[in-house]
């Protein structure tokens, strides 16, 4: 039930019932289908997608790194999970072009990132080079634009 | 100073949602499932076509008839979609959406005192359509346990020596009522028998959920005597952009270009250039919002089921048509009550036609969350009232 992870992905917060009557499927089987997901790991967790630009001047300051590694025998896993592990690295992704890897990496502010990579990231083993860009503003991320919910600007009442 | 007004005009009933606007709008926090518009936005390709055609300096009057490009994408639109031809040139008139289209045809094909049925419920505006022009509407009363569908023996019964044309409107607004094509030729047959103009208003096409939407003019014996009326208003979300088309007969789509040209002259250009992006590349996106909407349908119906108002099942549109019988109310003063203690705004039975006394319409073009708090204080209202 594909439609089922669609409308999940969006709204996690929907009942089995609500699901059920939306997909026009009965409740029984939609409650097997999400723990069938959940056991499979294919739903990995349930989360509340938070705007820090709405928090404020308390946020955490996040950071791009682009990571070059020297090629190692069996591929990039073991030197990806490494880096990974860090609770700092919030994703890390492999990419084809100019550099390796892609971290973005969470700290209090530019010091702590600065400090996390000259004192762990670049010290990791195989690891050749970082370039760090700092994130400035976030517009969108993941598919939700990063904007208070405007209000419903139609006609209460219309024919 | 005194106005000796038209009679005409001044003998129209005020619109019963109009009525309703008015009270909704003096209110806060109101959840409304009055709104017969989508709420989702355009889309942005869409949007940025039109963004961009205004850029480029095009501000100008088009044809009468419509931007050719738009008729000919049209044309080929219609005629990949339902196998119907219709000429770019002479059978196809663009205009500001389907409400003018609709007010055209009226004044097009009817003499004073010539008839035109139409099934009840139906859009607010179509009597008053048909009476503007001259006309008489003839409203054929549907029942709920037919799911509100026209049956040809309703025709029989209602048509005349006066009845002139006919005035269908599926998926249908506001009963989201739709046709299997078998049911469909059915009534082709007893409309051909009596030789009637049919006036097909199909503005919800793209949003038909059990069937898959027959265009009425494809039918035995239909096109020569069909007036196809569309838009995108609903299918694309471009209520604002104003465009609609009609496509029928040469004789009668002149006929109707006659008055346009006098009193509208064109439809915009911006909407018309941001139409043919929609048709060209607004499929994904329509699909969509299609999908959503048919969500929405299963979990309202069955909720209103669920807490007693008694719906059937809708086919098409965005509405759901619920009857309130088991309560103590009408239909005015149940949306009044609802509206003062709860704060949710639905539309009475009766805006859509004197015997649907004992209904209200809902609208689904809402959020889910919406659509989730609007039933809890529905459900809340029943309890206590």
């Amino acid at each position: 039930m594909k439609e089922l992870l669609e409308i999940l992905e969006n709204n996690a917060k929907l009942t089995p019932k609500e699901i059920s009557l939306m997909l026009g499927k009965d409740e029984k089987s939609v409650i097997k289908e999400i723990k069938k997901y959940e056991d499979k790991g294919i739903i990995l967790k349930y989360k509340a997608v938070i705007n820090q630009e709405a928090l404020g001047q308390s946020q955490e300051v996040r950071a791009l790194i682009e990571v070059q590694v020297s090629p190692q025998r069996g591929g990039f896993d073991s030197i990806a999970e490494r880096i990974y592990r860090f609770p700092e690295v919030k994703s890390c992704y492999l990419l084809s072009g100019g550099f390796d890897l892609l971290l973005i990496v969470e700290g209090k502010d530019i010091h702590d990132v600065a400090k996390f990579v000259s004192e762990k990231l670049s010290c990791i083993e195989h690891v050749r080079g970082t370039v760090t860009h700092f994130i400035l503003k976030k517009y969108k991320e993941d598919g939700e634009i990063l904007k208070v919910k405007e209000k419903d600007k139609r006609l209460s009442v219309t024919p | 100073m005194k106005f000796n007004l038209s009679k005409t005009v001044l003998n129209l009933p005020p619109s019963g949602i109009r009525v309703f606007f008015d009270i909704v709008l003096g209110m806060k926090d109101v959840v409304s499932l009055g709104v017969g518009e989508p709420d989702f936005p355009t889309p942005w390709h869409i949007r940025e076509t039109a963004i961009h055609s205004i850029e480029a300096g095009d501000t100008s009057y088009t044809s009468n008839m419509g931007y050719f490009a738009l008729r000919r994408v049209l044309g080929k639109h219609l005629k990949q979609k339902f196998s119907l031809t219709y000429n770019p040139d002479k059978e196809i008139l663009i205009t500001v959406g389907v409400s003018e289209a609709m007010d055209l045809v009226m004044r097009a094909i009817l003499n004073p005192g010539d008839k035109v049925l139409m099934v009840e419920p139906h859009y607010v505006s179509y009597p008053a359509v048909v009476t503007l022009a001259g006309g008489i509407p003839v409203a054929i009363k549907t029942k709920k346990e037919n799911s509100f569908k026209l049956k040809p023996t309703d025709i029989e019964k209602y048509v005349d020596k006066k009845t002139k044309a006919i005035l269908l409107n599926y998926p249908c607004n506001p009963t989201g009522t739709s046709y299997s094509k078998a049911e469909l030729i059915a009534l082709a047959k007893i409309i051909n028998k009596h030789d009637l103009l049919v006036i097909s208003d199909e503005i919800y096409d793209m949003l038909s959920y059990n069937y898959k939407h027959t265009m009425f003019a494809t039918l035995p014996g239909m096109k020569k005597r069909t007036i196809y009326l569309n838009g995108f208003s609903k299918g694309y979300a471009m209520t604002g952009f104003r465009i609609g088309y009609a496509c029928g007969p040469e004789q009668i789509i002149d006929a109707m270009n006659r008055i346009h040209q006098y009193t509208i002259l064109c439809a915009p250009i911006t909407g018309q250039k941001a139409a043919i992006e929609a048709l060209e590349h607004g499929e994904k996106e329509a699909l969509k919002m299609a999908k959503e909407y048919n969500r929405r349908r299963r979990f309202v119906v069955n909720r209103l089921n669920e807490i007693g108002l008694n719906c059937h099942v809708p086919e098409g549109a965005f509405y759901a048509f619920p009857s309130i019988e088991n309560t103590k109310y009408s239909s005015m003063e149940f949306s009044m009550q609802l509206l003062e203690k709860e704060k949710v705004a639905v539309v009475p039975g009766t805006a859509f036609g004197e015997s649907c006394e004992g209904f209200i319409r809902i609208s689904y073009a809402s959020s889910m969350e919406n659509l989730q708090e609007a039933m809890l204080r529905i459900e809340h209202f029943l309890k206590k009232n």
